[in-house]
C-alpha cells in the first residue's frame, strides 16, 4: 500500500513513532496534533529531511467540524487518506469512587469519541475507492482492566467493539480495521508514573521490559502494507507478554 | 434541473458510483431485490445523491427510496422545495 497516512495526536510518544514509520514505508503523512504545534513540526521535519512527505495539520479530534476540516485540508494538499491510526489518547486516573465527570468525559471524548469522528470522515472516500486501512490504538488496560483507569479502559474496551463491528459493515468494500493494545510503552504517558511502578511493573513482564514506541509503530507498519491484507477486526496485543 | 436530466445524471451515478449494470437500471428496478445493491451500498447512494444533487437527505426520507424512480422522485422533490 502507498498513499496517504492520517496518524492522530502524532507529534510525540506512539504517534510520532508511527508517524516516522510510515513514512519510512513509503507513505506521505499528516501529522495531527491538538495543541503541540513546535513538536508536530518536529515530526514534519524529521520526515521531510529523511525525503519523504508530510504535513502537520491541527485539529481537536473531539470536535466534528474540527476533523471534517483536517480530513479537507489533508485530502487538498496530500490526497485522499489511504490509512487512518487513530492513536490520540489521553489518560485522567482515578479510583471510580473519586472520578468526576469531567475525568470520565473528557478521556471518553478524547480517546473514543475521536475515534469515531475520525473513522467516519475517513470512511467516505474509503469505501469509493474500494480499499484502506484503519488502525485504532486501543490498550492492554481495555483488556484487562486497570485499577484508577476506569474511564480510560472503558475507552480502550469501546475502542475494540468499535474496531469488530466496522470492520464487518465495510469489509466488503476492501477496506480492513484493527486494533493494537500496547501494555506498558516508554512514553511521557507512562514516565510520569514514576520509576518505582515501571519498576515494579517490569517484574511482570515475561520481556522484563518496557516497549519502545517504535515496536508498536511496526505493528502498524505491518498493518498498512499489502501483507496485512486478510486481517481484519482483530486486536493486536503488543505488551511483551504482559497479560500473558 | 428537468427530471429527464436528473434521471440520466442518477443513471450515470449508479453506474460510476455504485458499480451497478447499465441494462439493469430501469425506473422500476428495486434497489435491494432487482439491482442487488447491499445497505451499505444504499448508504453510498445517499452520500452520493447529496454531493452530487447538492441536497439533504435525512434517514427518514431515504426510507422512500426503494426503486429508482422513487430515487428520481426525492431529488425532484428536494430540488423543487
Amino acid at each position: 500500500m502507498t498513499g496517504v497516512a492520517l496518524v492522530t495526536g502524532a507529534s510525540r510518544g506512539i504517534g510520532r513513532a508511527i508517524a516516522l514509520r510510515l513514512a519510512e514505508d513509503g507513505f506521505s503523512v499528516a501529522v495531527n496534533y491538538a495543541s503541540s504545534k513546535a513538536r508536530a513540526a518536529a515530526v514534519v521535519d524529521e520526515i521531510a529531511s529523511a525525503g519523504a512527505s508530510a504535513m502537520a495539520v491541527q485539529a481537536d479530534v473531539r470536535d466534528p467540524d474540527a476533523v471534517s476540516s483536517m480530513f479537507e485540508s489533508v485530502t487538498a494538499e496530500l490526497g485522499p487518506v489511504a490509512v487512518l491510526v487513530n492513536n490520540a489518547g489521553i489518560t485522567d486516573d482515578g479510583l471510580l469512587l473519586r472520578m468526576t465527570v469531567d475525568q470520565w468525559d473528557n478521556v471518553m471524548n478524547t480517546n473514543l469519541r475521536s475515534t469515531f469522528l475520525c473513522t467516519k470522515a475517513a470512511l467516505r472516500s474509503m469505501v469509493r475507492s474500494r480499499a484502506g486501512r484503519i488502525i485504532n490504538i486501543s490498550s492492554v488496560s481495555g483488556i484487562s482492566g486497570n485499577p484508577g483507569q476506569g474511564n480510560y479502559a472503558a475507552s480502550k474496551a469501546g475502542i475494540i467493539g468499535f474496531t469488530k463491528s466496522v470492520a464487518k459493515e465495510v469489509g466488503s468494500r476492501g477496506i480492513t480495521v484493527n486494533a493494537i493494545a500496547p501494555g506498558f510503552i516508554q512514553t511521557d504517558m507512562t514516565s510520569a508514573l514514576g520509576d518505582n511502578v515501571t519498576d515494579a511493573v517490569a517484574e511482570r513482564i515475561a520481556l522484563g521490559r518496557l516497549g519502545l514506541p517504535e515496536e508498536v509503530a511496526s505493528v502498524v507498519g505491518y498493518l498498512a502494507s499489502d501483507g496485512a491484507s486478510y486481517i481484519t477486526g482483530q486486536t493486536i496485543v503488543v505488551d511483551g507478554g504482559l497479560t500473558l | 434541473m428537468e427530471r429527464a436530466e436528473i434521471e440520466s445524471k442518477l443513471n450515470e451515478l449508479l453506474v460510476e458510483e455504485l458499480g451497478l449494470d447499465a441494462d439493469k437500471i430501469t425506473p422500476e428496478a428495486r434497489f435491494e431485490e432487482d439491482l442487488e445493491v447491499d445497505s451499505l451500498g444504499v448508504v453510498e447512494l445517499l452520500m452520493a445523491l447529496e454531493d452530487n444533487f447538492g441536497v439533504q437527505i435525512p434517514d427518514e426520507e431515504a426510507e422512500s427510496i426503494g426503486t429508482v424512480g422513487q430515487a428520481v422522485d426525492l431529488v425532484v422533490a428536494k430540488l423543487a422545495g
